[in-house]
């Protein structure tokens, strides 16, 4: 196990300053994500034209995991399709809990910089907040929780 | 950077010999990530020495059986080596009597026994319950449990900024409708110590039972509950260097003859039929089904071994890392501590400015500190405090003064890594 290994540049940086953070004046899908454990929450808004994300903006209060998570979500997701997200979600969450294998083919590209989260169980949710809130958003649940049982992603994520 | 001055720790004139009480611990042996174990996560649960692991063992390897019914040898030593152990726990908070001193397997249980045992008795609808602000959930949530089930109302002794009770906001809250007060002892978030003798006395001038939630009190300083006159007092075996699914409810034993049973079963019985059920006299009409008999041979152990090295001695070398450590604090820029009452036990919970609680914990993690982030099962503090979550050290005898060194450092490596 090597935490330090998590804080790298990239992840300080995007914390630091954070790309598409706010509010959009128009958003056809929205969600608030909570993690109770620890009380951090985030607040997700896009806008679909048709089947592409055309703008994605978030906020909340958060540990520098989750709003690295967040910010660089923000940027990979805006202008693909919904599908295109989804497959992101499902891998993202698959490499956090430790299920991807980062050999094979897939397509998070940068977003690996996450995948020491493994090693770490308590911090898994943070990484996967935000997208367990896009998913809540594109299939229009307006709040989720990573402790919430009805909730499609739950048994997914389980307890860190 | 500031370079730590060894000469400038407090010197020790007292006999605490902290290197040789270390020696005990052999979980303080352990490096994480390749760092010595600092762990200051003690108000959550602390570490067991050998002396207590021994014992443990000992009792496994040659005086296991259940309690209370066998006419064989290990059954009557099993019984024997429980009672004397409900003796020494007597003696250690100075109870009147053994049978005053109930096992249950920690603090929530004990507070939940006194809910249902005392509380769905004696406390009705219109009742009023005083509870403070600094509580933990777990005196909380069974009053809340029992205010819904019965229509009584709970009414809150609200802090001020430093984390301290007012007491005489508490005295205002009494009206001839209370029935019950429950109070921490010691505040698990951030180390306040109530007057809790004080509150008592009120209390009884009105007649008014009161429990005191002593789990971050019974590790740290001297509990006398004859002094205290506190009605029941709950505290755990686990953060008092005994082992997990042990603890301890005392309780005045003309109140535990007035109450109904918590839990139904074996052992809390003297006769069943299944017309009438005659109950046990106390301790054991609250200890049904077979008890936790290794852990509270173990918790025997533990207080013990406290003994042997004395609480007042404890509280006096803790208070010098409590007073070392905030010293150390108060000199770290964008760093502010959370609690800050005039007295406390060594717990330290804080806020370093843009860094969130989580993140401080994995790194402080990594360089061997082990800390406890978040709300600490007390959101209703972290609310009044306007704190979303803390950082909390937490410290117990066995740590060192160069212990509080290597976690002024962790906060200086995160700050950096964070500038």
């Amino acid at each position: 196990m090597n935490s330090k290994s998590l804080y790298q540049e990239v992840i300080l940086d995007h914390n630091k300053k954070p790309r598409n953070y706010g509010t959009l004046d128009k958003a056809s899908h929205h969600a608030v994500g909570h993690n109770p454990l620890c009380g951090d929450h985030l607040d997700i808004a896009l806008n679909l034209e048709g089947e592409l994300i055309d703008r994605i903006a978030f906020h909340g209060e958060s540990c520098a995991i989750c709003k690295a998570s967040a910010s660089m979500m923000t940027t990979v997701v805006k202008g693909k399709t919904r599908e295109d997200a989804e497959t992101l979600i499902k891998e993202f969450r698959d490499m956090a809990t430790g299920a991807l294998n980062l050999d094979a083919e897939h397509h998070l590209g940068r977003l690996t910089v996450f995948a020491g989260v493994r090693d770490l169980p308590t911090r898994v949710k943070c990484a996967i907040l935000p997208w367990h809130t896009l998913h809540a958003a594109l299939n229009s649940v307006t709040t989720t929780s990573t402790e919430a049982e009805d909730d499609p992603m739950h048994a997914a994520i389980g307890d860190a | 950077m500031k370079i730590i001055d060894s000469t400038l720790r407090p010197q020790f004139t007292s006999t605490f010999d902290v290197e040789r009480i270390r020696a005990e611990f052999p979980i303080l042996k352990l490096r994480i990530d390749d760092k010595p174990l600092v762990y200051l996560d003690n108000a959550a649960s602390s570490q067991m020495p050998q002396p207590v692991i021994d014992r443990l063992v000992r009792y496994q390897t040659s005086q296991h059986a259940n309690i209370n019914r066998g006419v064989h040898y290990l059954s009557e030593t099993a019984t024997a080596e429980y009672e004397e152990s409900r003796r020494k726990l007597q003696r250690f908070i100075n109870a009147r009597e053994d049978r005053e001193v109930i096992f249950t397997s920690g603090t929530t249980d004990s507070i939940n026994l006194v809910m249902h045992g005392y509380g769905r008795k004696f406390i009705g609808s219109g009742d009023e319950i005083i509870l403070t602000t600094l509580e933990h959930h777990s005196n909380i949530v069974p009053w809340q449990m029992l205010a819904e089930e019965k229509g009584a109302t709970i009414r809150v002794v609200p802090i001020n900024d430093a984390g301290e009770l007012l007491v005489d906001e508490y005295e205002s809250l009494f009206t001839d409708r209370t029935k019950f007060v429950g109070v921490l002892h010691v505040s698990n978030a951030l180390g306040t110590i109530n007057p809790v003798k004080q509150m008592i006395a009120f209390a009884h001038a009105r007649g008014v039972p009161v429990l005191v939630d002593g789990a971050q009190a019974a590790p740290h300083m001297n509990v006398d509950v004859q002094d205290l006159d506190c009605d029941f007092y709950a505290f755990s075996g686990h953060k008092m260097c005994g082992p997990t699914g042990i603890g301890i409810l005392y309780g005045k034993a003309e109140l535990l003859e007035r109450m109904q049973p918590f839990k139904g079963g074996g052992d809390m019985i003297l006769s069943v039929t299944f017309e009438r059920t005659t109950y046990n006299s106390i301790p054991h009409k609250f200890e049904a089904g077979t008890p936790p008999i290794a852990p509270a041979v173990g918790l025997g152990a533990a207080v013990d071994y406290l003994s042997g090295i004395g609480m007042d001695a404890i509280a006096a070398y803790e208070l010098q890392l409590l007073n070392y450590a905030t010293e150390q604090m108060r000199d770290l820029p964008d760093v502010r501590i959370i609690g800050t009452a005039a007295a406390k036990t060594a717990v330290l919970s804080f806020e370093v400015k843009g860094v969130h609680p989580h993140d401080i914990g994995t790194l402080l993690n990594h360089e061997g500190v082990a800390v406890r982030t978040g709300h600490h099962c007390v959101q209703p503090v972290m609310l009044r405090l306007k704190v979303p979550a803390t950082t909390r050290a937490s410290f117990a005898f066995y740590n060192t003064m160069s212990e509080v060194d290597a976690f002024i450092a962790g906060i200086r490596t995160v700050q950096k890594i964070f500038t």
